[in-house]
């Protein structure tokens, strides 16, 4: 598939919401990153906007943290250029660069009180000590930290050096702000709470966040858009309604959510997966649709012929909280997974319908 | 958890081999330096600070002290600028060949202490290495006299030999530091001086100063080098107590400067234990 990367990037750029060409701050050009023999990265292109909040979504392996590290300026890039504000990014050393970092593990200086490490950045830069107080206390309030300015680090829990590294890297005012991982030692409550906070934070404070996560929820729940990385290759870049609702690849409808990847044939309009078969505007082949679980529902008694109906077996069903998730048997061999709100209702044979056009064709796995 | 069995078992070899080999003589140490020896030659049981008040008021030996002390320092200088900057560039900046020059550096501990004292015999010698090669071209017309048998000569040796005494804890601690603290530095505007300036020297002092202790308190005791290398003016206080145990046989004075020197050592440990604490992070 070696230039749908490009396609996407290209169909993100346009629709990057309400910005113009002219907002980008940070254009990652064909960016292609080998160790040894080893290629992490495969020519990544991507633009990022003015303000936005951008995740780089993906497995481990995927190469995320590495394309991090290299518009952060601590790997160089095999091949490929990053510019940030019209000029070229990449061959500065880390300490030039406007670009501050939140690491995974928050490197947050032991040696150092709260106060100190804060002030880190505006110390080196040499500010006025009246201005460094000034945004120490500013930075700390942010975060709602300034009860703990004289603590050290090894004396402070996990979520609180947390925002001692985000204060830390926001103090300094950077046009933009990496987290890698910022979130992933927390615990679940602490981090759907900080997720929150997180975004509120840079929707008040307006600096280009670059978000790195293998979480698609998170990536979901906080991002204007998510980059989808795979094995070094941008599945598709779209705001999160987009890239779940229409995915382009089928690895793109499996990592984000849950969905029924059919392989169809396409004759005459109609597509035929299994037992089902439904109406299409694609020329005659084989495709591959994503089907989204909720998509699926009993039967309405519709007649249309965008409406695609069906009848099925439940296979087995479990409980989800608000929902249940059932897998039913089309025909001899098609299994679905159907995601309903009714619990208990859905059992032994069934009629059941989708849309057609919520069979989303998408780009089918690698070979 | 262990039975009370179990752990007075396991405890006792390292407790009786303490009182025997260290308490007991220790103690001993400290009576005979109140005691005295008679006319004729037999020890004197009767108690009095005599002995420390010769030590203090008799100049070869306080001064004496003080020049050991004084040369301690400048070994244990010495060391850490040679051990500090290969420990810094071994552990940050050695890549894959970070194992080979560790055993490197750590090669000269294998040697036995005499060869190496001897080694610097036969290159500071008049007619030695150095002095041959400065005549060879013409550096100098006669020997450098002062090469051997100085407190030059002793500093010198003792640096050699010790300096893997003080990179090992340096190494050790520096290796210890996250390397992302580095690019967490960086990432914050400072440059590499800057970095180490702030946060890797900050945080290797707790080796520093245990290099720097073993380095003082070894070298401050030293008697070999001074004995092989140090001639009348490099002589220090370990020498002076060789002698008193030995054939002047004033083992009363000789226990009082070895309790002086004790008393040295463990107050420098007990400001480098202190200093220690106030500097460890974790």
């Amino acid at each position: 598939m070696g230039n749908e990367p490009q396609a996407a990037e290209l169909e993100a750029r346009a629709s990057l919401p309400g910005r113009n060409q002219d907002s980008t701050l940070l254009s990652i050009r064909s960016i292609a990153k080998t160790f040894g023999k080893h290629t992490v990265l495969h020519g990544i292109s991507l633009d990022v906007a003015e303000g936005e909040f951008l995740t780089i979504l993906g497995e481990s392996g995927s190469g995320k943290t590495t394309l991090l590290r290299i518009i952060a300026g601590f790997e160089q890039a095999t091949s490929g250029e990053v510019w940030m504000s019209g000029g070229r990014l990449d061959p500065l050393p880390p300490y030039r660069r406007r670009v501050n970092t939140v690491f995974q593990s928050y490197a947050l200086f032991p040696h150092l009180t709260v106060e100190e490490n804060v002030a880190y950045g505006p110390r080196v830069a040499k500010l006025p000590a009246e201005e460094i107080r000034t945004r120490v206390g500013e930075a700390l309030a942010k975060v709602r930290m300034e009860g703990f300015a004289k603590y050290k680090p090894s004396k402070i829990s996990g979520g609180q050096q947390q925002r001692i590294a985000l204060a830390r890297a926001l103090v300094n005012r950077p046009k933009l702000l990496l987290l890698d991982e910022p979130l992933s030692a927390l615990d679940a409550n602490l981090r759907r709470q900080m997720q929150i906070e997180l975004k509120t934070l840079q929707r008040e404070v307006g600096i280009t966040f670059i978000f790195v996560t293998h979480d698609q929820e998170e990536a979901m729940v906080m991002s204007d858009r998510i980059a989808l990385l795979h094995a070094g290759e941008l599945e598709q870049v779209a705001p999160p309604d987009e890239i779940y609702s229409r995915p382009a690849t089928a690895y793109a409808a499996q990592f984000i959510g849950h969905t029924n990847l059919l392989e169809a044939e396409i004759r005459n309009s109609v597509a035929r997966a299994g037992g089902l078969s439904w109406m299409v505007q694609l020329p005659d082949g084989r495709a591959t649709f994503s089907l989204r679980p909720e998509c699926i529902r009993r039967a309405q008694g519709s007649d249309a012929v965008s409406v695609a109906r069906f009848r099925a077996r439940v296979l087995d069903h479990a409980f989800h909280g608000a929902s249940e998730l059932v897998r039913v048997q089309v025909g001899d061999s098609q299994i679905l997974t159907v995601r309903t709100a009714d619990r208990g209702r859905l059992r032994g044979d069934v009629e059941l319908e989708f849309d057609a056009g919520d069979a989303v064709p998408v780009r089918g796995p690698k070979e | 958890m262990f039975s009370r069995a179990y752990k007075v078992t396991v405890s006792l070899p390292p407790v009786l081999w303490g009182a025997i080999f260290l308490l007991v003589p220790y103690a001993l140490m400290f009576a005979y330096s109140f005691w005295s020896v008679s006319e004729s030659q037999t020890i004197v049981h009767s108690w009095s600070f005599a002995n420390y008040g010769e030590l203090l008021s008799k100049p070869v030996y306080h001064q004496t002290l003080l020049r050991s002390a004084w040369i301690a320092a400048r070994v244990t200088l010495l060391s850490l600028l040679l051990g500090y900057p290969v420990a810094y560039l071994l552990s940050f900046h050695s890549g894959g060949k970070k194992n080979l020059l560790y055993q490197l550096v750590i090669i000269p501990l294998w040697v036995s202490y005499l060869v190496r004292a001897y080694a610097w015999k036969t290159i500071l010698g008049t007619d030695g290495v150095l002095n041959t090669v400065l005549q060879y071209f013409h550096l100098t017309h006669h020997p450098l006299e002062f090469l051997l048998y100085s407190p030059f000569a002793v500093v010198l040796t003792l640096t050699h030999i010790y300096t893997p005494f003080t990179f090992l804890p340096i190494f050790a601690s520096l290796e210890h530091i996250p390397r992302n603290l580095a690019e967490a530095s960086h990432d914050l505007g400072a440059s590499r001086v800057e970095t180490f300036r702030r946060v890797i020297l900050p945080l290797s002092v707790p080796g520093v100063l245990a290099g720097a202790t073993f380095a003082f308190v070894l070298s401050f005791g030293d008697f070999l080098a001074p004995l092989l290398l140090g001639g009348s003016s490099g002589i220090m206080i370990s020498n002076i107590v060789v002698n008193l145990f030995g054939a002047s046989y004033q083992w009363p004075l000789g226990a009082a400067i070895s309790f002086c020197m004790l008393a040295l050592v463990v107050l420098l440990l007990w400001v480098s234990e202190r200093l220690e604490r106030k500097w460890a992070y974790s």
